[in-house]
C-alpha cells in the first residue's frame, strides 16, 4: 500500500474561555489505516474529531484531512469525508430505502447512483426484508450497520466514526469491525473513537489522550511492550493514571 | 436544488407520519376558527327570561309580546311575586327577570311614566350588560312608536351607525385573531420542534457534516411549514368567507401577501426559538409561554388595547401579532389599501429581519 497522508495534525488546539479542550495534538494518519483515538470521557476526543470534520473552529494549531486545510476548505473536506455519530443518527419514521435516498441525496448523488448503490447494500447486508420498514422498528444492531453503510454512500475517503459500538452487544460488534476491516481494505481511512479498549486491539494504531494531549501514540503490539502491559486495557491505565 | 428536493420531500414524510403533528397542522385551525366562529360570541340570543307582571294589562301584555316575539328573548316562565326572584336566578336558567310595576297602563296615561325594572343575573357580566341594553332598546322602540303624535319641547335623537361591522358580529373580531393564532402557532412552534428534533436524535449533526450548508438545512426544514401556513391561511380565509360570511372588503392579492409575510415572521421566530433550545420539550414551552400568551392576550384580539395599563399598552408593540391584526382588520374589513398599513407592514419585516440576525448569531455561536 501506497504511504499517503489523509490527516495531518499539527498542535492543534481548542480552547473554551479558560479551559483547553485539545490542547497542541499532533498525528499523521495514512491512507487505508485504521486510527484508534482512544481515550476516557472529557479527555478532548469528540473536540478533536468534531474540528477535523469542519464543525467546529480551531483555537490555533493547523491541519489537513484530505489533503484539504480545515481553515480555509471546510467544504471541500465535507465531501470526502463521512461521519458517524454515537446516536448512529438515521430518521426513525423514515424506511430504511428512504434514508438510503435521502443521506445519497444530501450528498449529491443522482437517483441511478443512490439505485445503484442501495441494491448492492440490500444484497451485501441482506436487507431484502426490511428495507421498506421504518429505522424505528429495528434493532439497534442494524441501525448501526445501516449508518455506518449510509456514511459511505458517497464513497468518503476517510469515514469519522464517534464511538459507534456504544450499547451494542459483543457479537454484534465483532460483525460491525468486520465491517470495518472490510471497509478500510478497500483503501477508505477509519478515523475511530473508542473506549472499548478491546477494540483498541483491532486497530492498527492508536493514540491515548488524556487531558487534552495525546500521551502516546504507536501500535497496540508496541504500546504494550513499551508499557509492559498484557493488554490495552493496561497500557490505557498506566497512563490515565500517570 | 435536486438536494433541497430531496430534504424538502423527507420533511413532508416526517409531517404526514406524525398523527400529532397532523392535527395539529390541519385539524385545529378548522377546530378553532368553528369554535371561536359558532361557541365564543357576544351575541345573545334566546336568552331565557322571566316575566314578574303586577298589572296585567294590554300595555304591558304588549311589551311582553314585543319582547317574546324578538329572537334575543324568550319568555321563560311569569312569577308572581318578588320573593321569587332570587328562587329562580339560583336556579340559573333564567338570565333577567322584567319586573312590571302595579298599574302600569293607568301610570302611562295619566303621569306619562311608568317603570318596568330590568334585573339581571350578574355573575357573567358581559351578557347582563348586554341583556339590559336589548331589553332597554325594546322599550324605548316600543314607546317612540306610541308617542308618535305627542310633541316634545325638543328631543336629541342619537343616531348610531356601526361602521365595518354594521351587525356587530363578534366572529369578525374572531376571524382574523383565530388566523393570527393559527398562522404563529404552526409557524413558530412546529418549525422549532421540528429543528430542535433533529438536533435531539443527532440528525443534525450529520447534516452540518455534509456539503450542505447551515442555511440550506435551516431553509430546507421551513419551507415545508412555509406552504403548510398558507395553505392553512387559505383554508381560514375561505371558511371565514363563506361558513361566517366575512366580508374581504380590500384586496385578497394584499391579503396574501401580508399573510405570507407574517408567516415568515412566524418562522424566523421558530427558528431563533430553536437555536436557543436543546430539547422539543423546550422549544413547545417555549413557543407556548412565550407566543400563545401575548398573542391572546397583548395582541388586542380579544381585550382592546387602548383599555390596558399604559406598560402593557407599551409591551404590546413587541408582539408581532399586534400589527399583523391590525393589517387584516384593515384589509378584510375596511378595504384599505397598503397606503394605509404601511407602517404595520414595515414593523413587522423589521421583526423577521431582527429575528433573522439574531438566530445567526446565535447559530454560528453554537457551531464553534
Amino acid at each position: 500500500m501506497k504511504e499517503e497522508t489523509v490527516i495531518k495534525v499539527e498542535n492543534l488546539t481548542k480552547q473554551f474561555g479558560d479551559f483547553t479542550a485539545v490542547n497542541a495534538i499532533s498525528f499523521e494518519v495514512k491512507k487505508g489505516e485504521i486510527f484508534g483515538f482512544l481515550g476516557a470521557n472529557g479527555a478532548g476526543k469528540t473536540t478533536a474529531m468534531k474540528m477535523l470534520i469542519g464543525i467546529s473552529n480551531p483555537t490555533s494549531g493547523e491541519a489537513e484531512v484530505a489533503s484539504f486545510n480545515v481553515y480555509k476548505n471546510p467544504n471541500s473536506i465535507k465531501k470526502n469525508i463521512g461521519y458517524m455519530s454515537q446516536k448512529f443518527a438515521l430518521y426513525d419514521d423514515l424506511t430504511v430505502k428512504e434514508n438510503i435516498t435521502f443521506f445519497g441525496g444530501i450528498y449529491g448523488l443522482t437517483r441511478k447512483q443512490i439505485n445503484e448503490k442501495r441494491q448492492l447494500l440490500v444484497e451485501e447486508l441482506g436487507l431484502q426484508e426490511i428495507v421498506n420498514n421504518l429505522v424505528s422498528s429495528l434493532p439497534l444492531g442494524w441501525k448501526q450497520k445501516i449508518a455506518f453503510s449510509v456514511a459511505l454512500l458517497h464513497n468518503p475517503k476517510i469515514v469519522f466514526l464517534d464511538e459507534p459500538t456504544g450499547g451494542v452487544d459483543p457479537i454484534t460488534r465483532r460483525q460491525f469491525w468486520e465491517m470495518i476491516y472490510k471497509t478500510a481494505n478497500q483503501g477508505t481511512t477509519i478515523f475511530v473513537t473508542t473506549h472499548y479498549m478491546d477494540e483498541a486491539e483491532y486497530c492498527d494504531r492508536v493514540s491515548i489522550m488524556v487531558n487534552g494531549k495525546i500521551e502516546a501514540l504507536d501500535t497496540p503490539k508496541n504500546l504494550k511492550e513499551k508499557y509492559k502491559a498484557k493488554s490495552m486495557n493496561d497500557v490505557f491505565l498506566k497512563l490515565a493514571r500517570g | 436544488m435536486k438536494r433541497f428536493i430531496g430534504f424538502i420531500e423527507k420533511e413532508f414524510y416526517h409531517i404526514f407520519r406524525d398523527k400529532r403533528s397532523l392535527f395539529i397542522l390541519f385539524g385545529m385551525p378548522i377546530v378553532q376558527i368553528m369554535l371561536f366562529g359558532f361557541a365564543i360570541t357576544n351575541e345573545i340570543n334566546n336568552v331565557d327570561i322571566a316575566i314578574l307582571n303586577n298589572s296585567k294589562d294590554t300595555k304591558t301584555e304588549e311589551i311582553i309580546n314585543k319582547i317574546a316575539s324578538s329572537k334575543y328573548f324568550s319568555v321563560e316562565d311569569f312569577i308572581q311575586n318578588e320573593n321569587e326572584i332570587e328562587a329562580i336566578f339560583k336556579k340559573g336558567k333564567v338570565k333577567a327577570v322584567l319586573n312590571f310595576e302595579t298599574d302600569f297602563s293607568k301610570k302611562l296615561i295619566t303621569e306619562n311614566n311608568a317603570t318596568v325594572q330590568i334585573i339581571t343575573d350578574a355573575t357573567d357580566p358581559n351578557t347582563a350588560n348586554t341583556i339590559s341594553n336589548y331589553v332597554s332598546a325594546i322599550l324605548q322602540n316600543y314607546s317612540k312608536t306610541n308617542n308618535k303624535n305627542i310633541k316634545l319641547a325638543y328631543q336629541i335623537v342619537p343616531k348610531t351607525r356601526m361602521v365595518y361591522n354594521q351587525e356587530l358580529k363578534s366572529v369578525f373580531m374572531f376571524v382574523p385573531g383565530v388566523m393570527t393564532i393559527i398562522l404563529m402557532l404552526v409557524s413558530a412552534m412546529m418549525t422549532s420542534i421540528s429543528i430542535t428534533r433533529e438536533k435531539e436524535l443527532g440528525t443534525m449533526e450529520i447534516l452540518l457534516v455534509s456539503p450542505l450548508k447551515p442555511f440550506q438545512v435551516i431553509i430546507g426544514k421551513v419551507v415545508p411549514y412555509i406552504f403548510l401556513s398558507i395553505i392553512n391561511a387559505i383554508v381560514i380565509i375561505v371558511l371565514s368567507m363563506f361558513v361566517f360570511k366575512m366580508p374581504v372588503e380590500g384586496s385578497l392579492f394584499l391579503l396574501g401577501a401580508e399573510s405570507i409575510l407574517f408567516i415568515i415572521t412566524s418562522l424566523s421566530l421558530g427558528i431563533l426559538i430553536s437555536t436557543v433550545s436543546a430539547t422539543q420539550q423546550t422549544a413547545m414551552m417555549i413557543s407556548l409561554m412565550a407566543l400563545m400568551l401575548p398573542v391572546i392576550l397583548l395582541s388586542g384580539f380579544i381585550f382592546p388595547i387602548t383599555s390596558m395599563p399604559v406598560p402593557l399598552q407599551i409591551l404590546s408593540n413587541i408582539i408581532p401579532a399586534k400589527w399583523f391584526i391590525i393589517i387584516i382588520k384593515g384589509i378584510m374589513l375596511k378595504g384599505i389599501g397598503l397606503t394605509f398599513i404601511w407602517k404595520e407592514t414595515l414593523i413587522l419585516v423589521a421583526m423577521t429581519l431582527f429575528f433573522i440576525v439574531v438566530s445567526i448569531k446565535k447559530y454560528k455561536i453554537r457551531l464553534e
